[in-house]
């Protein structure tokens, strides 16, 4: 088991860098991919000097702050969807689809509304965006939940309602807004990747450090609670406990995601179903995999949203929705009763 | 040695529901049927023994420890419950769902020491479902799965095993494997078992003794050949019975009558 973890972790990281490269070497001005790997080489080894100024500048200031802002949003959404898929023991749960994007989005907006957002205070916005996924979480778990179970039907329609509710709260909170103060309604509806400072990167890093380490201790009760909260239960386990943990750091990952990038909608759909097909349904496998893959899946396709218009950029949001939305429609017809391969 | 001894036990629901009264003792190694009608109480009586639920007032102790004492891993050691439904909600394999049985014994992150392999392979092997291995729970037939779910509760190498109707659902010839599978493992493992069953003759059939419950209360205890009495089971169920006796094996027949 442990080996089979870290057999896929190696695959995952080098797929991670190839990634990576890939993204830094691609936009308008040209970057061979050797000469990106180069450039980053540079800073720890001495290496020949074979590109241009103005490409060190444009992949070390321009595009890798954004490709690390890429793979931070991506692991911390695929994490997210990973543990609330456990603990609803439903694979369509999403920080999207339950709501808990569009509360963590209305968190950052109303820590810039009431002027937390200004000066230092910039570095709690990612804790205002927890605090907002954790009132939207509780909310779509106490409107959905029926005895303690989660069935589809309520939660998909609680995720509506929550998703709905926060997003024209968000809508009034900007037109009272000074246009300025905010970064615009699009980004936090349909979220985009901007360049972050590193400060806030730091933060948003240290949310994701937390909520990792909660929820991967929690691997094995997750793996318990697929059977129910009974049967965990009567294997020593404790359901609600574990709950407790997991939807505050789903909460905590998701809030610190959004408050940089807006909600990037079904990231935390698509990865940790696409793990789970390759490497089965085990959490302590799932967990770390859907957070490399994450990384890996973001950068892929904000790449291919900057480039791809060229010049004029694409939300990343908008690129995920174009492939999450037909992933979940089919996931919807096809697997939604068995959920088995 | 008693296993299990209850003193006075009462649970009430939020709905109503009651479980009023209860004592009674098992003996290691022995198997205690408990049957009685609809909402009697008996599935609330293993959850109650497996510490799901907090009885209200009254005691149990398993082997000579107060329930209370224990964490809920020490309980989860000493009984394991096979459940009347299991379903996981992900495609979980045989082998994973039976190595689940382990958490009990589990330190840190959880991953499986030569001492899991070893228990949860003698689960499969003592279940006859090591050949189902690397299938999922959704292509297996009722008695398989039951099987599994067994597996999955010996795994935790408990003293105690709690079975939830484990007959329910299957025919004839899967009723009797369960219950030739139930009888080896009281010779082989020692186990003490508590089965419920609706199926009054498999019920009669492999306990030592059985506890009737009716509205919450014990109603009668006793060895089969006690409680297995027309007048008693009428007063219990509220309908004529007939019992008789197999001509063959010489075992205790029950049969409603209309």
């Amino acid at each position: 088991m442990l080996r089979r973890l870290m057999g896929v972790m190696a695959v995952l990281t080098a797929g991670l860098a190839a990634a990576v490269v890939l993204a830094l070497s691609m936009g308008t001005v040209r970057v061979g991919w050797l000469q990106s790997m180069a450039i980053l080489g540079a800073k720890i080894l001495p290496l020949p000097v074979f590109w241009t100024e103005a490409q060190e500048t444009i992949v070390l200031t321009l595009r890798l702050p954004r490709v690390l802002l890429a793979a931070i949003v991506g692991s911390a959404l695929s994490l997210a969807g990973a543990g609330f898929q456990a603990i609803s023991r439903n694979p369509l749960a999403d920080p999207g689809i339950l709501g808990v994007s569009s509360g963590a989005a209305f968190g950052v907006v109303m820590g810039v509304f009431t002027g937390l957002g200004t000066g230092a205070g910039i570095l709690l916005l990612p804790l205002c965006g927890a605090a907002g996924a954790l009132v939207a979480a509780v909310a779509v778990y106490g409107i959905a939940s029926i005895d303690g179970r989660l069935p589809i039907q309520t939660l998909l329609l609680a995720g509506v309602v929550v998703s709905l509710f926060f997003a024209s709260a968000i809508m009034v909170a900007s037109a009272l807004i000074r246009a300025e103060e905010l970064r615009g309604v699009v980004f936090y509806l349909i979220g985009q990747l901007r360049l972050a400072d590193y400060p806030t990167l730091g933060v948003v890093v240290g949310c994701l450090l937390v909520g990792t380490g909660l929820i991967y201790l929690q691997a094995l009760p997750l793996n318990l609670l697929a059977a129910g909260e009974e049967a965990a239960a009567q294997l020593g386990a404790e359901p609600e406990r574990v709950k407790r943990i997991i939807f505050v750091a789903c909460s905590l990952v998701t809030g610190a995601a959004v408050s940089v990038s807006g909600s990037v909608a079904f990231v935390g759909l698509m990865v940790p179903h696409a793990v789970r097909l390759c490497l089965g349904p085990d959490n302590r496998l799932v967990i770390p995999a859907s957070l490399l893959a994450g990384a890996m899946f973001l950068v892929l396709t904000d790449t291919l949203a900057r480039t791809v218009a060229a010049p004029v950029e694409i939300p990343v949001g908008a690129v995920t929705s174009f492939l999450g939305a037909p992933f979940f429609a089919y996931l919807l017809r096809t697997r939604y009763r068995g959920v088995y391969p | 040695m008693k296993a299990i001894e209850v003193t006075d036990l009462a649970f009430r629901y939020r709905n109503g529901r009651v479980l009023d009264g209860i004592s009674f003792v098992v003996e290691a190694g022995e198997v205690l049927g408990v049957i009685g009608p609809n909402s009697a109480g008996k599935t609330t009586l293993l959850r109650l023994l497996s510490r799901v639920l907090v009885p209200e007032t009254g005691k149990v102790t398993l082997f000579g420890r107060n329930l209370d004492a224990l964490t809920k891993r020490e309980v989860a050691r000493t009984v394991a419950v096979v459940p009347q439904e299991f379903q996981v909600a992900f495609p979980f394999t045989v082998e994973q769902v039976v190595a689940m049985g382990r958490y009990p014994h589990a330190r840190g992150i959880g991953f499986e020491t030569g001492e899991d392999r070893r228990a949860a392979e003698q689960a499969l092997e003592e279940t006859g479902t090591r050949h189902l291995a690397g299938k999922y729970l959704d292509q297996l037939s009722g008695g398989e799965k039951q099987r599994v779910v067994i597996a999955r509760a010996l795994a935790q190498e408990p003293r105690i095993l709690l079975l939830d109707e484990p007959m329910a659902h299957l025919d004839f010839s899967h009723q009797m494997e369960i219950l030739r599978l139930l009888r080896r493992l009281k010779a082989e493992r020692g186990l003490t078992i508590i089965l419920v069953s609706h199926d009054l003759n498999a019920a009669a059939g492999c306990s030592d003794r059985l506890l009737l419950l009716k509205g919450g209360t014990v109603l009668t205890a006793g060895r089969p050949g006690e409680v297995m009495r027309a007048e008693i089971l009428e007063s219990a169920y509220g309908c004529p019975i007939w019992i008789g006796t197999d001509p063959q094996t010489g075992m205790i027949r029950i049969l409603p009558r209309p």
